[in-house]
């Protein structure tokens, strides 16, 4: 049974509290009306279902536990989340689950710009379309996109792996195509799955780092290790 | 930062409450830019009438002896009507010629907009005085674009604030930075058209203005801005029977849409749409960046 917190009366101050100091349970957040930093910062294994549309930072800092927005979501969707799942029926704008660590950001409908942005780690499945500069500067992860994705996919990207089923407008500097080997084709259908999304992963196509952008290119590691400022990579 | 909304009421349905819902969505965006705000609606003008919506820079000259003036500039009668700090002038006279008058004569005056269906306000401090002050609320018509502003370019005066407006019935309001302001300023002064500010976006209304009074569609004057404007913008227009977004190609600043059979709204935050009148039906989505898009009530 599930507690229900409605934004209407209750202050997104005190929402985000009762959250924060709940151990387990679920929550369901009522007429959000597109406010703000809704289920922000949840640090423990709790369930938070919202009814209807968020503004920005929804799941911001999501560390652990479940939230599932029932509508669309504004600006930075689950930025930053270190683990847990956050989803969106409805769509998301710009730079949805930037900077994301780990867990699994799922957006049904279509994602903004930058879309991944500075991805360090977070799985992210769209099942629309994302806009320009999706996984700008990503570098670790995957994002998954059932629809198309805009200009400039993968600009600057270190090591995330992007899988596109439909049409790419143009890479960005330093993406390219790469081939679907066996490892890449069951990382798609785990993603899939785990995004309950029904795709064929042999409809994707992989896309990832040309490794020519690099600060410390890899074919200098030796020389950079003898001469002792190379650190670990 | 600033904030954006703009509403378009496709059909009467809702054009009683115009000024009510429009004053509601200046709220919800009021936290992107408290330190001025500007609110143009549109409608209501079918009598030939030219209304010129003016603001004193200081305490409010003598308004009677200013439409006096006008009248024998325009050689047609002129009645004016005080509202605070602002005041409208309607004429059946050339509203360009008195919005060129004012501008050179009168130098405690500022013309914020003229045309047969726009009247304008803006002053400085929280957004939702402007629209008490001015009476927003009863306002009807068929659309409105309105701004909270958050400065960056110029200083913090009423006559900075947005909505721009330097053409008839037309006006813009701007959350971003040009970069090129300066350049068009002088190239469109050449062209005739004169600006009160140093502002970069009443530039970018001053560009709108000429690009229709050269004979573009509104469609057709924003696909040629995306050329010759640089730098960051969102930007909603409306005109005497349309309403326009305009987004940069890198679209930093936030816009979001939502339209159902009787209208259409836009603004910087979903929640300033959130609360319309039967929002739960209507389609939801971001513009996206370097589309034009356009609503006519002639269509």
């Amino acid at each position: 049974m599930s507690t229900a917190i409605d934004l209407a009366e209750v202050p997104l101050r005190q929402l985000n509290q009762v959250l924060h100091n709940a151990e387990s349970g679920g929550f369901d957040v009522l007429n959000p009306r597109g406010a703000h930093a809704v289920a922000c910062g949840i640090a423990t294994d709790v369930t938070v279902e919202v009814a209807g549309s968020v503004g920005y930072y929804c799941a911001g800092m999501h560390q652990v536990g479940t939230v599932v927005v029932n509508g669309n979501s504004g600006p930075g969707l689950a930025e930053n989340i270190m683990s847990g799942t956050v989803r969106t029926t409805g769509s998301a704008s710009m730079s949805a689950a930037a900077t994301g660590c780990g867990g699994l950001v799922v957006i049904e409908g279509d994602a903004g710009a930058r879309c991944g942005i500075s991805m360090k780690g977070v799985d992210i499945v769209v099942g629309g379309s994302i806009g320009h500069m999706g996984a700008f500067m990503a570098q670790a992860g995957n994002l998954v996109v059932l629809g198309d994705a805009g200009a400039d996919l993968g600009d600057s990207i270190y090591e995330a792996v992007l899988y596109v089923r439909g049409e790419v407008e143009s890479l960005g500097t330093d993406c390219v195509e790469k081939e679907m080997r066996p490892e890449h084709l069951a990382a798609v259908e785990h993603l899939l799955e785990a995004a309950d999304m029904a795709a064929s992963p042999g409809d994707f196509r992989r896309y990832g780092s040309a490794r020519q952008m690099y600060s410390f290119h890899v074919d200098d590691i030796d020389t950079e290790l003898a001469e002792g400022h190379g650190g670990t990579r | 930062m600033c904030g954006i909304v703009g509403l378009f009421l496709k059909t009467p349905t809702h054009r009683e409450e115009l000024g009510r819902l429009t004053a509601d969505m200046i709220h919800e965006v009021r936290d992107r830019g408290r330190d001025s705000a500007g609110v143009a609606t549109f409608g209501g003008g079918n009598d030939g009438t030219t209304r010129i919506t003016v603001l004193a820079a200081g305490p409010p000259p003598d308004w009677n002896a200013t439409a006096k003036a006008l009248e024998a500039v325009l050689a047609s009668e002129v009645s004016v009507r005080p509202l605070h700090d602002h005041a409208v002038f309607e004429t059946i006279g050339d509203g360009r010629v008195a919005r060129q008058w004012l501008i050179d004569n009168m130098v405690d005056i500022e013309v914020l907009s003229y045309g047969s269906q726009i009247e304008l306000y803006k002053s400085v401090g929280d957004p939702d005085l402007l629209a008490t002050r001015y009476g927003l609320a009863s306002r009807t018509g068929t659309h409105a674009v309105a701004h909270t502003r958050m400065a960056t370019e110029s200083a913090v005066t009423a006559n900075g604030s947005h909505p721009f407006s330097t053409g008839s019935d037309t006006c813009l309001v701007h959350n971003g930075s040009l970069s090129n302001h300066n350049q068009l300023r002088l190239q469109l002064e050449q062209r005739g058209e004169s600006f009160q500010t140093l502002n970069d976006s009443e530039v970018a209304a001053g560009y709108v203005s000429w690009r229709l009074g050269s004979g573009d569609s509104l469609e057709q004057a924003l696909k040629r801005a995306l050329t010759d404007l640089d730098g960051f913008y969102t930007f909603a227009i409306g005109t005497v029977d349309g309403f326009a977004i305009l987004r940069d190609p890198i679209s930093c600043k936030p816009a979001v849409v939502a339209e159902t059979g009787d209208w259409v709204a836009m603004s910087s935050e979903y929640r300033a749409i959130a609360r319309l009148p039967g929002v739960a039906d209507a389609e939801v989505w971001e513009p996206e960046p370097a589309r034009v898009y356009t609503w006519s009530l002639a269509a």
